[in-house]
């Protein structure tokens, strides 16, 4: 019978089907992060048992950390308390920790690709929703809660209904600096946020096969923000050379054995899905978000859009822009900008930062622009260095952080103040997400850059060199 | 986590009619730091709830008395965003045992059943009715009958029924989690796993 990608992959990790229940789901990789772990790990404790397989369990302190002198005590003490947690438990069950310092630590959807941990095939879970991110690879990933996470830890198995199949095909080429961010967040806009919910989405067509593996990631993590389960992309020769000689990756024979199962990662030509939709890849612009939602996207040169245009709710609508302290029909492009916030599992990796550095090289900071530039890992950190963007972006007025969540979901001290504006490339815009009363504009890092040196909303085609773009 | 079992409930409802309700709104990130499950439900809808300086806002459903029960109808797409299991948390230890909307958030709506509040998913036109009765009057009752799998609208005698998979519904009826149930199958666990390589 042809299959899907998804379906291949799914029921090839079905331990037990459950009559009118769910699946039990047998889990390859988990990764574990100091926020939503504590809490599973007190429940085997209070179950008297141990983790089933410490070895396919990986820990990375990431939300709660701070961004500068991490190798200062951590000052906060519920944050440190937190970590300490994590420490602890991933030493008493014999899990891989790499905690603050570590030469791998990073947020975790960045550095299970950067070792090999996420590979082509895999079923991977995280209690974040996120772990989307993993999809790039032709692996499921998505993300769990505590519940779950005691769940894998105690018996590697989850218990899930199976998601229905969704494609979403775009072909076609994309315009002058339009990135994969904008991709997502056009796909998003079109779908709404809860235009995904109960699928598994793959992502086909020309402009995902072009995009590099770190554009793939950058897709599949937004896969959340439609509603899906997650995402995922069919493994090919990019994939496979990207994962080759990673630390956690197959190797020598067992590299082979994984090669031949990986090959056969596609929907087959006749694998029906449930729910088929396409874009034209020359119809979407560089995004930026407007609302209190990723699905409050426009072309950046567009207008905000009127609310009797909203298939939603208008209270709704109208509660939203209040709050972003915008009117139906403004432009985005000349709106202020307070904050510029770089970073997070969405578009915290080198490619993020080589496109940063490409529009802000030989330009100043705005003065009225804090630019918090903060990398997924300290991998990113060290091929920024290497590459000589951190002198470029020196040169530019900026600094750079240490690795960690940040300012994507503000549980360090890097909050945006109430009432002011951030670009950001992460990946929620909800209220208060980035601190009480901030205002978050969700957009690539190229609108990123060209605001954090005009210090407004700016179309970045405008500042691109033609040769480049 | 064990829970109390869920049968019948007849109770008066909270309205909160806005869509999109996202878990950043439900319990905001900075209350995510403790490593017990504990107080989350003081924390409920924090900043729609509380000004900067702790005082209560006026305006907010949930500091409003007249509006009790242990049951939250919100509009649709309630529980969009992390995957933070917090946000079930906080809804079931602040007391309430069942969520009402057109629409739910597909990680939230499973965290809601591993904790033991159960999502309700009923049609628009009902939500609406449910909205306009408790408008009219917020000693409205509603009836949740798991067993039978339907919500009435108890001043009018409305009443649909709702989806809940066979297996949930029994862990719901029983108070017992996923966790139980998979550590009696571990041997054929093991024997799956040692097939799959690492
Ligand atoms: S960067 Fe943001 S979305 Fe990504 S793992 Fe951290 S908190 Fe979650």
């Amino acid at each position: 019978m042809s299959k899907t990608l998804f379906d291949k992959v799914w029921d090839s990790h079905v331990v037990r089907k459950i009559d009118n229940g769910p699946d039990v789901l047998f889990i390859d990789r988990h990764l574990v992060h100091e926020v939503t772990s504590p809490v599973a790990f007190l429940g085997l404790k209070n179950r008297g048992i141990p983790v089933l397989y410490p070895e396919r369990t990986f820990a990375t302190a990431d939300h709660n950390t701070p961004t500068r002198n991490q190798h200062l005590p951590v000052q906060d003490p519920l944050s440190a308390n937190q970590l300490r947690a994590l420490e602890n438990n991933a030493s008493e069950h014999g899990i891989p920790y790499w905690g603050l310092g570590h030469e791998k630590n990073g947020i975790v959807h960045v550095i299970g690709p950067e070792n090999g941990i996420t590979v082509p095939g895999a079923t991977i879970v995280c209690g974040d929703s996120h772990t989307s991110t993993h999809g790039a690879f032709g692996a499921i990933a998505f993300g769990i809660g505590t519940s779950e996470v005691e769940m894998v830890l105690a018996t590697q198995c989850i218990m899930q209904p199976k998601p229905k199949r969704m494609r979403i095909n775009i072909n076609g080429s994309l315009n002058e600096a339009v990135t994969p961010k904008d991709v997502a967040l056009y796909i998003i806009s079109r779908l709404t946020t809860s235009g995904a919910t109960g699928y598994f989405v793959e992502y086909a067509g020309e402009v995902f096969r072009n995009m590099s593996m770190e554009g793939r990631m950058t897709v599949c993590n937004l896969s959340i923000e439609m509603g899906a389960r997650g995402g995922m992309m069919s493994p090919d020769e990019k994939t496979f050379e990207y994962v080759r000689g990673r630390e956690f990756a197959p190797s020598g024979a067992d590299w082979d054995s994984a090669m031949a199962y990986w090959k056969t990662l596609y929907s087959d030509a006749d694998a029906v899905f449930d729910k088929e939709i396409n874009f034209n890849g020359a119809d979407i612009e560089p995004m930026i978000t407007y609302g209190t939602n990723p699905g409050m996207g426009v072309g950046i040169s567009r207008s905000i859009p009127k609310a009797e245009s909203m298939e939603g709710g208008v209270a709704t609508y109208r509660k939203s822009l209040e709050y972003m302290n915008f009117a139906e029909g403004e432009a985005m492009i000349g709106k202020q900008v307070d904050f510029v916030f770089l970073g997070s599992c969405t578009n915290g990796r080198i490619e993020d930062f080589r496109a940063f550095a490409k529009i802000v090289k030989g330009r100043k900071k705005a003065d009225n622009v804090t630019a918090w530039l903060v990398p997924g890992s300290h991998k990113v950190e060290a091929a920024i260095r290497e590459e000589g963007i951190l002198d470029v972006l020196r040169e530019a007025g900026f600094e750079l952080r240490e690795p960690g969540c940040s300012a994507c979901l503000a549980m360090n001290d890097d909050k945006i103040p109430a009432g002011k504006y951030a670009v950001s490339t992460s990946n929620r815009n909800f209220e208060g997400r980035q601190g009480p009363g901030a205002r978050t504009l969700l957009a690539s890092p190229l609108v990123a850059a060209a605001a954090a040196v005009t210090g407004k909303v700016t179309d970045p085609r405008e500042l691109l060199e033609p040769e480049l773009a | 986590m064990a829970y109390d079992k869920f049968t019948v409930l007849k109770s008066t409802a909270v309205p909160l009619p806005i869509e999109n309700v996202d878990t950043d709104q439900i319990i905001p990130a900075r209350f995510l730091k403790a490593t017990e499950r504990k107080g989350f439900g003081d924390n409920l809808f924090r900043d729609w709830r509380y000004n900067p300086d702790n005082s209560p806002k006026e305006h907010f459903v949930l500091n409003n008395p007249i509006y009790q029960g242990k049951i939250l109808v919100g509009g649709k797409n309630f529980g969009s965003g992390s995957s933070r299991e917090h946000a079930a948390w906080a809804v079931y230890d602040y007391g309430f045992r069942c969520v009402v909307s057109s629409f739910f958030a597909d990680i939230f709506r499973n965290n809601c059943l591993n904790v033991g509040v159960l999502p309700v998913q009923v049609s628009a036109a009902f939500l609406q009715r449910i909205f306009e009765a408790i408008e009219k009057d917020p000693g409205a009752e509603l009836e949740v009958n798991l067993p039978e799998q339907t919500i009435t609208l108890l001043p009018t005698g409305d009443k649909e029924s709702f989806d809940i998979n066979g297996y949930k519904k029994q862990n719901m009826l029983n108070g017992f989690d996923d966790i139980d149930y998979l550590l009696n199958m571990k041997e054929e666990i093991k024997s799956f796993a040692g097939d799959t390589p690492l």
